[in-house]
């Protein structure tokens, strides 16, 4: 693998951040929150970027994709995340798209995948439920077959962008015990299903999350009875790693801006970005970031090129880890050198920080991550 | 079968019919590493036909241009040759400051005629080089550098005192940066210059570590002299000079880092495994998947700018980033490994300790020093401040 951007990478990432920076970042983002939309996006920009073809980035061809892969997905999660663009981006197209295509029947790729990559619809995973430490294996909730359909019962809950979804990929337990790897099963239950009740959650970035409560639900199951497991980990972490890249952008820029203020900022009759404790500490989160800038490129292509599974996850684990992990620094140390003046809600940096929160803690924090890649590699 | 695997084919028999005996299997005991010179006096005799036999391939420099001795070879197949090399456990050729800096430093600054004296000797391995940088008074603040060079007709008179100087002890010649000009901005005024150490002028006192070893000297120049046509770059240029091998030499400091035992398998041994296969101690397990993730994050860093370099990519002042990065991993490893080892791991010498663990003591203590020489890791921090995100001041 090559850790460079090719030449047609190089333009995708042009037009991708040329296309954040046209729709007035972070701004945008602001103003989503201060009308208190429950969507939490902006349809109209949605459709551009269906246009663009951006929501067919990893799908094949003959489904109407672009044949792409993880390396150029990141991209587009990256610019995203430099301007705080809200869109469904990772949850309908990297993480439900990747299950149906992978999973999908012929009929189930054309209900959904199709819509998904013309922008049409848009589903949204619900693999979660309150207190399960991150570990999609913990589902209590079931599903049942009933006059040869299958019921589900149980509450999802933190289910990224579920609101407003045309549908949701629900994983229920279909044998074993609450917390065995195998018998899970996935299911694709369509908005307005009997039995299915979709709330916002209201969260601390303003985004769409949303609680499920499914009570004898009718879901059409998507895959194999009792081997959703490895399919639904192999989209956690194809979905982990475009999150990766949207916590990159989002340091990248943080960090701009915060090298830009110490170059203006003057005290005691001096730019504050003469004194050497702000030097030093800025000078390692660059070393930061740039390890950052790695671990995206390598675990994207990981993806992309090897079929090992150890070596995926121990890639995947250490890119969120990574970023996980720097984008707190950043965001915190952006506010801090910022002063008084990032602590206001009139300042962006106070927005990246509290998006820096959700990404870090949206499919497992560092010391979980830490735990999964020991375990990948056998200790 | 591809150009490379022919490569590989063609040297992996060459290695299996040449090497000598006595080194295979010897790649990590550091004596079994020709280090060349006039006097080399080695531990395994075969050392030194190991590195004539290298030398004639051109491996000893895999990748630098045949007039000069070395092998002529692309990355790729310098990284092949290596890679055998590893598989049959063998040393290299030949190690030290000739290949990893002043060979460089030659290569980009020196005239063609400096590049006929000197490359062919370091890629022959036939003089053993040291660094004459720091000084007493000039540590982090290098520039500020006292050592004289007064001009005598067509030499250099030097006076002063250098420190640190690594292996001074075994080495033939010095590259050291003395000063030639005393007023104007001190960085104007040094020069870079190529110095025999075979001259009653040049004493060499080695310097005792915490770790019991003397890997460094201090060496006293008392009108030791050097002809002016070993002077590098400009009169009074030696900065630029100086501040590219430095370049060479974060990289190489960086790339000690790599590694070598496996932390899993130490953790194994010492700290034991539950049913489920994980390290008993669960706190040092998470260090020690910490460690091998932040190494691998290194490794990815080194890997694309190494892709970078390759597609055109000037080498700039993010080299800092690799020695900073580079030797505050090298360090933690160390001491997480004495954590592990736990009171197995404070061992001096003699009795009740393995040769592992009596190695490993010395070798966190060595380590300390890996944040200082090369350039501090503050300098390192200061350079990127500076130079890469262009903070004021």
């Amino acid at each position: 693998m090559k850790l460079i951007l090719d030449p047609a990478q190089a333009m995708l990432a042009k037009t991708a951040s040329d296309f954040a920076n046209k729709h007035d970042p972070v701004d945008r983002q602001r103003q989503l929150r201060n009308d208190k939309s429950e969507l939490g996006y902006s349809p109209a920009v949605w459709s551009e970027m269906a246009d663009l073809g951006w929501t067919g980035i990893p799908f094949a061809e003959d489904l109407g994709g672009l044949g792409m892969g993880m390396a150029e997905a990141v991209l587009i999660s990256e610019s995203m995340g430099e301007a705080l663009a809200p869109e469904p981006f990772i949850s309908a197209v990297i993480f439900a798209g990747s299950l149906i295509e992978a999973l999908g029947t012929t009929e189930q790729k054309q209900a959904w995948l199709q819509p998904t990559i013309e922008g049409q619809k848009r589903l949204a995973v619900a693999h979660q439920e309150q207190a399960t430490r991150f570990d999609p294996a913990h589902c209590t909730t079931t599903a049942e077959q009933v006059d040869g359909g299958w019921r589900l019962t149980g509450t999802k809950a933190h289910v990224i962008d579920g609101y407003d979804a045309n549908g949701w990929v629900v994983a229920a337990r279909t044998s074993g015990g609450d917390r065995d790897e195998d018998g899970i099963s996935l299911f694709i239950v369509a908005a307005g299903a009997n039995g299915a009740t979709c709330t916002h959650q209201a969260r601390v970035d303003s985004r769409n999350a949303s609680t499920l409560v499914l009570a004898g639900a009718p879901g059409e199951l998507l895959g194999g009875v009792d081997g959703g497991g490895p399919a639904l980990s192999e989209a956690i972490d194809r979905a982990t790693v475009a999150l990766c890249g949207e916590m990159l952008g989002m340091v990248r820029e943080a960090f701009e801006r915060t090298i830009e203020y110490l170059k203006t900022r003057e005290q005691f009759g001096a730019k504050i970005g003469t004194f050497q404790a702000l030097q030093h500490r800025a000078a390692e989160m660059f070393v930061e970031i740039e390890l950052c800038k790695s671990v995206v490129m390598g675990a994207a292509r990981t993806l992309d090129e090897d079929g090992d599974v150890s070596n995926r996850i121990a890639q995947v684990a250490n890119a969120k880890a990574r970023c996980s992990d720097t984008v707190i620094l950043v965001t915190n140390e952006a506010l801090q050198m910022h002063g008084g003046v990032g602590m206001t809600d009139e300042y962006d940096i106070g927005l990246f920080m509290k998006r820096a929160r959700v990404c870090e803690l949206t499919f497992g924090d560092a010391s979980y991550q830490r735990n999964r890649f020991a375990k990948a590699q056998g200790f | 079968m591809s150009d490379l695997e022919t490569f590989r084919s063609e040297t992996r028999s060459w290695l299996e019919a040449n090497a000598p005996d006595a080194l295979r299997g010897k790649r990590n005991d550091p004596e079994a590493v020709p280090w060349g010179g006039r006097n080399p006096n080695y531990k395994y005799p075969e050392c030194a036909d190991w590195l004539d036999l290298m030398a004639a391939k051109g491996f000893t420099a895999p990748t630098w241009p045949t007039e000069y001795g070395g092998g002529g070879l692309s990355r790729e197949e310098a990284s092949v040759l290596d890679q055998e090399l590893m598989d049959l456990e063998l040393p290299p050729g030949l190690t030290g400051f000739g290949l990893s800096m002043i060979g460089p430093t030659l290569l980009q600054y020196g005239t063609d005629q400096q590049k006929q004296e000197h490359l062919p000797n370091i890629t022959g391995g036939k003089i053993r080089w040291c660094q004459g940088y720091s000084e007493p008074n000039a540590g982090s603040d290098l520039a500020s550098l006292a050592s004289a060079a007064v001009r005598d007709g067509d030499e250099f008179v030097i006076n002063g005192q250098k420190i640190w100087t690594s292996g001074a002890d075994h080495a033939d010649c010095i590259f050291m940066l003395t000063r030639t000009e005393t007023s104007g901005k001190k960085q104007a005024g040094i020069t870079f210059i190529l110095v025999d150490m075979d001259q009653d002028g040049v004493e060499v006192r080695p310097i005792l570590l915490v770790s019991g070893a003397s890997p460094f000297c201090e060496t006293f120049f008392r009108n030791a002299r050097a002809k002016v046509s070993n002077v590098i770059g400009e009169i009074n240029g030696g900065w630029t000079v100086a501040k590219a091998l430095l370049t060479f030499e974060r990289n190489m400091i960086g790339g000690m880092a790599a590694a070598r035992t496996s932390l899993p398998d130490l953790g194994a041994e010492y700290l034991g495994r539950n049913d489920d296969g994980s390290l008993a101690d669960p706190i040092l397990r998470d260090e020690i998947a910490q460690m091998e993730m932040d190494a691998l994050s290194f490794g990815l860093t080194v890997q694309r700018n190494a892709d970078a370099v390759k597609s055109g990519k000037q080498p700039g002042p993010e080299s800092s980033m690799f020695k900073y990065y580079g030797t505050e991993l090298n360090m933690r490893r160390e001491q997480l490994m004495l954590s592990i080892r736990e009171q197995q791991g404070l061992g001096w010498e003699g009795d009740g300790y393995s040769t592992d663990e009596l190695v490993q003591t010395r070798a966190w203590l060595r380590s300390r020093g890996n944040s200082i020489e090369g350039g501090t890791s503050e300098v390192q921090l200061n350079i990127i401040s500076k130079r890469v995100l262009g903070l004021p001041g």
